[in-house]
């Protein structure tokens, strides 16, 4: 079955050839079909390979072809799977399948319907060549892969000039991450002369001493690219733009898939941030400062989409931090449950603004309870998740891992476990704001039609791994389950603790579990009991809102930093004085072409006066010389 | 019997090709022209032929058939572009040509 494994790239692959080249003269059930279904048979392919792992745990490598051989340079077209690649694979072809079901009615009016399911399958190949690529070329070309895709869908509906920017900020910003990456691995190539991920890791323990200057500047640079992808500060700004894209993408993208990259990128790398303790202590304070910085903004925000869209840098602040303190499986742990319960509130909000003419401003919409039941009930399902409800939910689970490694693990400290504990109130502030604005008080806009079952069953689905997902790992104190920790142990190192904090764990789970419980009660007070309340904090705080709402100003700050420079020293170079160089030579030709166009007048006696002076300078020069 | 010398074929040999040259330069007459490079190039066959019996190989006396035979198929052509010039411009001016500007 293992031997199956190229087809789960490859079936997208084809399936976005199909589209891309003859999409436009196939009938739209046709479309859907090649679309949702190659995802689907993807999906059940990592299913089966999935069951034959658990049985028989082992690594498997597949060499497809020999991609490029050049000098010493050997990188083969090769997948590894392991615990880790297949914990990625099943998230994105699974979460990636319900996407596609969910898209084939959402998108069901647009013009640019087999465009659209192009674009997303070829998304789902590269994303699924970055996670199984066993070296990291291999890995760049899905990362830019995603990256090309990611452009191609936020600018989908690109009539409007600001779908267009949105995208191209998305793509010129994650290329500054990119570059930086890319350097990471020129160096290790010159380290290790070869590029294969398990050589590195392997190697990287006899060719560092921990903490060398080398090990810590790759790791660096790895990071630099882990930032780009993942929208973490400073370079979290294209996030909340890509909202422009249609739902499904910002869902299966900008929220399950593509920015949990960087995620994987670092924990694939464990063992070089391991060898460099600094930048491991980057990712972590870039996590935490991250989550915070996007939870306050998330407080202000009164676009659904752009709530959800820095619930999603901050979430992956989360991450970042259990990647800081070496919590590894927790941070994939919280990537999977998030991946289930950001798809589900992507999608249901897609839904709400799709049913309600396109309306993002949830100022605008409110008592909706009633009219979408199902849409209500999943989306409060995933906003309980998010917000880390707890006991039922599963994103009580994974953040709650998070939050205790964060405290209690070697490498956690309490600033960290501060700054996550703040995180998760704020957290679960702005998800019940959100919740009670859209769907409780008075209707403001109505609702043209309901959903259809190919949108609903998806919301329906993730709803239940929303809840569910959780059950598989349980803290100490709680039952106890480490099944999926056990699980990616193989892979990843377990996490040491510090000495005698166990005492702590039920005081931890306790002020977590009271400050999320009183923030969805704030959030109850604010947004349904006294409203106008709101709306005087909000006043009072004026100043303060409007650098919320902005994003900290970092637009603002890149714009005049960078931007502006960069179109001043443009409009200056508009002639390109490079150029003039080049212009002298014609110049010079020029001149030397009018001279003897003169000389060809034909008067044929002028002619032969230049043969005979040619033959007498030729002749003197071959006396003289 | 007296051999003339090297040096007074050569030197008829020069005067003639001089002669050619520069009545070609001068003459605006477009069939004086076309005689004054027949000039020439007889010039350079009585070289070649001086040369060939200085030296007493039959090459001098092959280089100037070659020549004759260029200087024929030369001649067709330049009486056939003659006459073209002829009807077009009227004239037998080689001067009256300069229509070319550059």
């Amino acid at each position: 079955m293992k031997e199956l494994l190229w087809l789960i790239p490859a079936l997208p692959f084809v399936g976005a050839f199909i589209l891309i080249t003859m999409g436009g003269r196939l009938p739209r059930t046709v479309v859907s079909i090649i679309g949702a279904g190659t995802i689907g048979v993807a999906a059940l392919i990592t299913l089966l390979i999935g069951f034959e792992f658990l049985s028989s745990p082992t690594t498997f490598n597949q060499i497809v072809w020999n991609w490029v051989s050049v000098g010493g340079l050997n990188l083969p077209f090769a997948f590894h799977l392991d615990a880790l690649s297949l914990a990625f694979i099943f998230v994105i072809t699974f979460v990636g399948f319900l996407i596609h079901v969910y898209s084939t009615e959402f998108m069901h009016d647009d013009p640019g319907f087999s465009r659209f399911f192009a674009y997303l399958n070829l998304f789902v190949c590269a994303m699924l060549i970055l996670v199984l690529a066993d070296n990291l070329v291999l890995m760049y070309l899905g990362w830019e892969g995603v990256g090309l895709c990611s452009y191609l869908l936020i600018g989908f509906w690109y009539e409007e000039k600001k779908n267009g920017d949105a995208a191209r900020k998305a793509f010129i910003v994650t290329r500054v991450g990119d570059t930086a990456m890319a350097i990471g691995l020129f160096m290790l190539f010159d380290t290790f002369g070869t590029l294969n991920i398990q050589d590195i890791l392997s190697g990287a323990h006899q060719m560092w001493s921990p903490g060398s200057q080398a090990v810590t500047a790759i790791a660096l640079l790895l990071l630099g690219g882990a930032v780009g992808k993942s929208a973490q500060l400073p370079l979290q700004t294209w996030l909340p733009d890509a909202m422009a894209g249609p739902s499904p993408v910002s869902a299966l993208i900008h929220a399950a898939t593509m920015v949990t990259a960087g995620v994987y990128l670092i924990a694939r790398t464990h063992v070089l941030f391991e060898l460099a303790p600094i930048a491991q202590q980057c990712v972590g304070v870039v996590g935490a400062i991250t989550l915070l910085l996007a939870g306050f903004s998330a407080l202000t925000q009164t676009d659904l989409k752009r709530v959800l869209a820095y619930s999603t840098i901050s979430q992956i602040g989360y991450m970042f931090l259990a990647l800081g303190v070496g919590a590894w499986s927790a941070a994939i742990f919280h990537f999977m449950i998030h991946a289930f319960f950001k798809a589900l509130l992507f999608l249901g909000a897609g839904a709400v603004i799709l049913l309600l003419h396109h309306e993002h401003d949830m100022f605008k919409m409110g008592g909706l309870k009633n009219k979408l039941p199902v849409i209500y009930w999943t989306f409060l399902i995933g906003s309980a998740s998010l917000a880390a409800l707890p006991f039922i939910t599963a994103g009580f689970y994974s953040k709650d891992a998070i939050l205790w490694l964060a405290f209690a693990g070697e490498k956690g400290n309490i600033w960290f476990f501060l700054a996550a504990l703040l995180g998760a109130f704020i957290t679960s502030i702005y998800t019940f704001r959100m919740v009670f604005v859209t769907f409780f008080g008075v209707e403001k806009t109505h609702v043209a039609h309901h959903a259809g079952t190919a949108m609903t069953i998806p919301l329906i689905i993730l709803a239940v791994l929303s809840l569910a997902g959780g059950f598989i790992e349980l803290p100490h104190n709680m039952g106890h389950v480490q099944l999926f920790s056990d699980f990616l142990a193989p892979v990843l190192p377990q996490i040491s603790l510090h000495e005698g904090v166990e005492s702590s764990e039920w005081t931890i789970q306790l002020v977590t579990i009271v400050l999320s419980l009183t923030g969805v009660y704030l959030a109850y007070y604010f947004y349904v009991k006294k409203p106008e309340l709101a709306e005087q904090v909000k006043q009072s705080l004026d100043g303060m809102h409007y650098v919320w709402f902005n994003g900290w100003g970092f637009d603002s700050l890149y714009n005049a930093l960078f931007v502006r420079p960069f179109v001043f020293i443009a409009t200056i170079n508009k002639a390109d004085v490079v150029d003039k160089g080049y212009s002298v030579i014609v110049w010079i030709a020029e001149f030397f072409n009018s001279l003897f166009a003169k000389a060809q007048a034909g008067i044929l006696r002028w002619y032969v006066m230049g043969i005979v002076v040619g033959a007498i300078l030729i002749i003197t020069l071959g006396l003289l010389l | 019997m007296d051999t003339i010398p090297v040096e007074a074929g050569l030197l008829l040999a020069g005067i003639l090709f001089m002669l050619g040259l520069l009545s070609v330069l001068i003459r605006r007459n477009i069939i004086f022209m076309l005689i004054s490079v027949e000039i020439m190039l007889n010039a350079a066959g009585l070289a070649f032929i001086v040369a060939g019996a200085r030296w007493a190989q039959a090459d001098g006396q092959v280089m100037f058939v070659f020549i004759l035979t260029m200087a024929a198929a030369e001649v067709s052509v330049g009486l056939a572009l003659i006459l073209q010039i002829y009807h077009q411009l009227k004239t037998l001016d080689s001067d009256a040509a300069n229509k070319m500007k550059g």
